[in-house]
Order: C-alpha cells, then structure tokens, then sequence
C-alpha cells in the first residue's frame, strides 16, 4: 500500500475525522449510540454505502453530466441505502427495528454526498473507494465511543451484558438517565473533538479576534 | 486491499451498462442534451434493477423474521416469556381460533393456520368496508373473519388475545391485546409494527408504559368501549383510563380509538360479549 492510499484510508480516523473535525453527520451519531450493538451496525451501514457509493460514482465520473451530476449522485446512494435496509431487514430484523428511519436518513448524510462531491468525483475508482472506507471508519470511530460511553454510563450494560449493575436490578450503580438522552451525544462528541485537538494541536482553529492586552489600554 | 466481491459486482455492473451506453456517445460533450438523457435514463434502470433484485431476493427471508417477530410478540403479551423454551415449544400452549366478527361464534370455515387477517381485510370477498362513522380507527376495510389466540388452563380458559391496528400519526399501528376471560379486563398489550415518531409516538413499545394497562377494562358492563387515553396522568384508581403519550397526542388518540374498534360492535364486540356470558354462566 503505497503512502497515498494510506493517508486517504486512515487519515479521516483522527487527522481528519468527518464528524470530529468536518462536523458531519452528527444527526444519526445523536439518534443511534444510545446501545452499542446498533452503533455498530450503524457504522457497518454508513461504511458500506460511502464505500460502494465512492466506488460506483468514481468509475463513472468522467461522464456524469455536471447539470445533473447532484441527482446522478443521490440516485447512486438513495439506491444503495435501499439495498442496505432490506439486507439488514433479512439478516438483523431486531436492530434494523430499532433503526427504523435512520437507515432511510443515511441517504441524508452529509458524509456520503460529501465524499462523492469533493472525492469520487475527482479520483480514480481504487482511492475513491479506500477513501468511503476511511471516512467510514472515522465515522464509526466516534460512533462507537459515544456509543460506548452512553450504554455504560446510560444503562450500566456493554452489548447487553451487565457491566455495572444497575440499582433496578439490585446492584449498587445509579443509571445516568441523561446519557441515554439523544443531547448526552453532544457532550460526548464534544469532549472527544477536545481530546482529538489536545492531541493534534494543528486541528485548533485559529481564533477570530485577539484580545488586546490590558496594560496596552493603560498605556494609552 | 482487495474490494469484497459483492461491491465488485454491483459496481461492474454500473460501469459495464453505463460503458454500454457511452461507447457510441464518448465523444459527445457531457453536458448536451441527448447524453444528458441517456446517462440519466441507463442510471435509473440500474438502479431500479440492482434495488429490486435484492427487494426479491431477500423477501422470503425478511417475511420468515416478520413470522419469528409475530409470534414472539403473541407470546410475550401472553405472559409466556420463558427464554429456555424455544418460541414453537411455549407457542404450542396457545391455540389459534378463528371467530366469525358478525356473530361472534367460533368458526372453522377457512383453515386458521393459513388464514392471514391482513390479507383477507383487502380481499372484498373476505372483508367488509366500514362506513366512516363506524370506522372510528381508521382500517378502512375489516375482515369478516378474525384471528384470534386462546390460552387455556386445563379445561379453564385463562386468556384471549385480539389483534388490534388502527392509524396513528404516520402509520398504521399493529398489536394484540390480552384479555381476561370476563373480556373486558386487560391482561396485557402490545405493539409489534408501527412508523411513528422514534421517542415520541414510538413510545407505544415502551413497556413501562404498557404495563399501565394492565388491569383496566375495555368496556363497561354493558360491552360499551369506554377505553380512554387520557392527556397527562390518568388517576390511579380510574378503570378505564390509561396515561397518554408526552408529545404524542394524535398516537395516543389513535390508540384509544383502535381499541375502542375493535373492542366495540364492529369488532370483536360480539365476541366478547359472549366470552363474558359464558363466563358469568360459568362462575354462576
């Protein structure tokens, strides 16, 4: 695998993670971590589709008609988001249950039509697709701490399996009845972009303003 | 890295058919007209194929869950929910009983295992239309026959569990209630199959709240549905009241008025009516 292929599939992990940085896709990160086992099959959905829809759009870029080439797009990944929901309807019925609309909403997004806009359109089918991989996997990396962090602090379980024994059930643990709220995803994002930025200082935004120094005021 | 062969498939299959197309048209500009056209009318008909091969393909499987799905809900809201016993081993001490709406007598004119209520309520030889004055829960049209599961102790009927639909918000709403055998007492309900909202509406699979339920009655003596969701709490000691729905007020209305269908004359009402005679026979 040579540096580029590298960097396009594990760059958006954390350098440039599509909802740590981008801040894409936050709705569905809200609406399905509250339980891991369905942000799990969450990731494996998205990651699917920006993968095959990538693939499918690189290898027919260089004659899509750029009047239409939004519609072209959204036909490709509306379509495969189908394909996705009757898959998991056969194989995973109680989670796709549990998703409901939410795989519908993939095809709404933001990270698959991004992807096809600013990289399937411009690069070959093999980059296009390690590139919906990559962005799958940073999308899926926040999906699984959210989701880790909201079941266990949420409702005392991993994958179902009692971790911290809840007072309900006679243990000694005190659910977080927040966590298992869709706005606890918020502040676990947020905590995760500042550990991400913490990490890799070149993510700090510049500030807009800076402010003038106290003394300078005296001074004049 | 290799591509997994199924995404290498899909994806051949939109380049060789979209490559089809373009062999006589690579020359033209992308953005004329008949290119334009012709590109947008061979994407669709990928498309269309590649969503209604896998739609074919995998309905049997999808219908065997929806099977799997139905009769666990029959179980668990027949209090059956032993997870050591497989589904078709605690399925075999409920009964499945056909019983004509009109009458209200049990019926064995169509075979009850492969009757299927959704079915007939479509078939016009199998179902009746409701006027909109009877047709309080929106169905639009019932089917003569229903299906209904008895459960019996000994000789002893214990429980009887109607199916239950209705429009909601967005979507028709399926479940079973239990019911004792005085066919006014709720024994316990569910919901198996809905669209509404997730949180807000999609609250009717929460099972705190339908174990509010347990214990109210569905009609008054006289087998007139008195059923009500009310707004808020309901008080402790009402009998026919049941909380609503926070933020989901056109859901808890359709659920009132489902069970209060198929509860009243148009529905099971008959059949409950005599469940209830008997019992009173029966204890008397």
């Amino acid at each position: 695998m040579d540096s580029q292929t590298k960097s396009v599939l594990f760059d958006p992990i954390f350098v440039n993670n599509p909802i740590g940085l981008q801040i894409l896709g936050i709705c569905s990160a809200l609406a399905v971590t509250s339980k891991l086992s369905v942000a799990l099959v969450m990731c494996l959905a998205v990651t699917s589709v920006v993968a095959c829809s990538n693939l499918s759009i690189s290898l027919i870029r260089n004659h899509i008609p750029s009047s239409i080439r939004i519609i072209v797009q959204m036909v490709i990944i509306a379509s495969l988001v189908i394909v996705v929901d009757q898959f998991l309807k056969a194989f995973a019925f109680e989670i796709s249950k549990t998703l409901s609309v939410f795989v519908g909403l993939i095809i709404t997004n933001c990270i698959v039509m991004g992807r096809a806009e600013a990289f399937a359109m411009k690069n070959g089918p093999g980059l296009s697709f390690m590139d919906g991989i990559g962005n799958g996997l940073g999308y899926s990396v926040v999906l699984i701490v959210v989701g880790v962090v909201r079941e266990l602090f949420g409702s005392g379980t991993l994958l179902g399996y009692t971790i911290l024994k809840p007072v309900s059930e006679g243990g000694w643990y005190q659910t977080n009845g927040l966590m298992l709220l869709p706005p606890s995803a918020f502040f676990v994002i947020g905590l995760f972009i500042w550990a991400v930025r913490t990490w890799k200082k070149d993510q700090v935004e510049k500030a807009d303003f800076e402010l003038q120094k106290a003394h300078n005021a005296e001074a004049h | 890295m290799s591509n997994p062969n199924e995404n290498e498939n899909v994806d051949s299959e939109v380049m060789n058919e979209a490559g089809k197309k373009k062999t006589g048209f690579l020359a033209m500009p992308n953005d004329s007209i008949a290119k334009t056209f012709i590109v947008a009318f061979a994407l669709c008909l990928v498309c269309s194929v590649i969503v209604s091969v896998a739609a074919t393909v995998l309905k049997p499987q999808q219908q065997k869950n929806r099977l799997i799905d139905l009769q666990k809900n029959i179980l668990s809201v027949a209090g059956l929910t032993d997870e050591s016993q497989s589904i078709e081993e605690r399925f075999k001490k409920i009964e499945a009983r056909l019983v004509d709406m009109e009458t209200g007598e049990y019926t064995d004119i169509v075979d009850v295992d492969t009757y299927n209520q959704r079915q007939a309520a479509k078939d016009p030889s199998m179902s009746i239309d409701l006027s909109s004055e009877q047709d309080i829960a929106s169905v639009g049209r019932r089917a003569k026959y229903g299906k209904i599961y008895t459960m019996k102790e000994g000789d002893q009927l214990t429980k009887v569990i109607i199916p239950i639909k209705g429009y909601g918000l967005w979507s028709t709403m399926y479940g079973f209630v239990a019911l004792k055998p005085d066919g006014r007492t709720i024994d316990d309900v569910t919901f198996y199959e809905h669209n509404e909202t997730p949180g807000l509406g999609g609250e009717i699979q929460n099972r705190a709240w339908q174990k509010v339920w347990q214990g109210k009655s569905v009609t008054d003596e006289n087998g007139k549905p008195t059923f009500q969701v009310v707004k808020g709490r309901a008080a402790k000691d009402s009998q026919y009241d049941v909380d609503g729905l926070a933020g989901a007020t056109l859901t808890s209305v359709g659920v009132m008025n489902l069970v209060r269908f198929w509860v009243g004359e148009n529905g099971f009402g008959p059949y409950l009516k005599k469940l209830a005679a008997s019992a009173g026979a029966n204890n008397g």
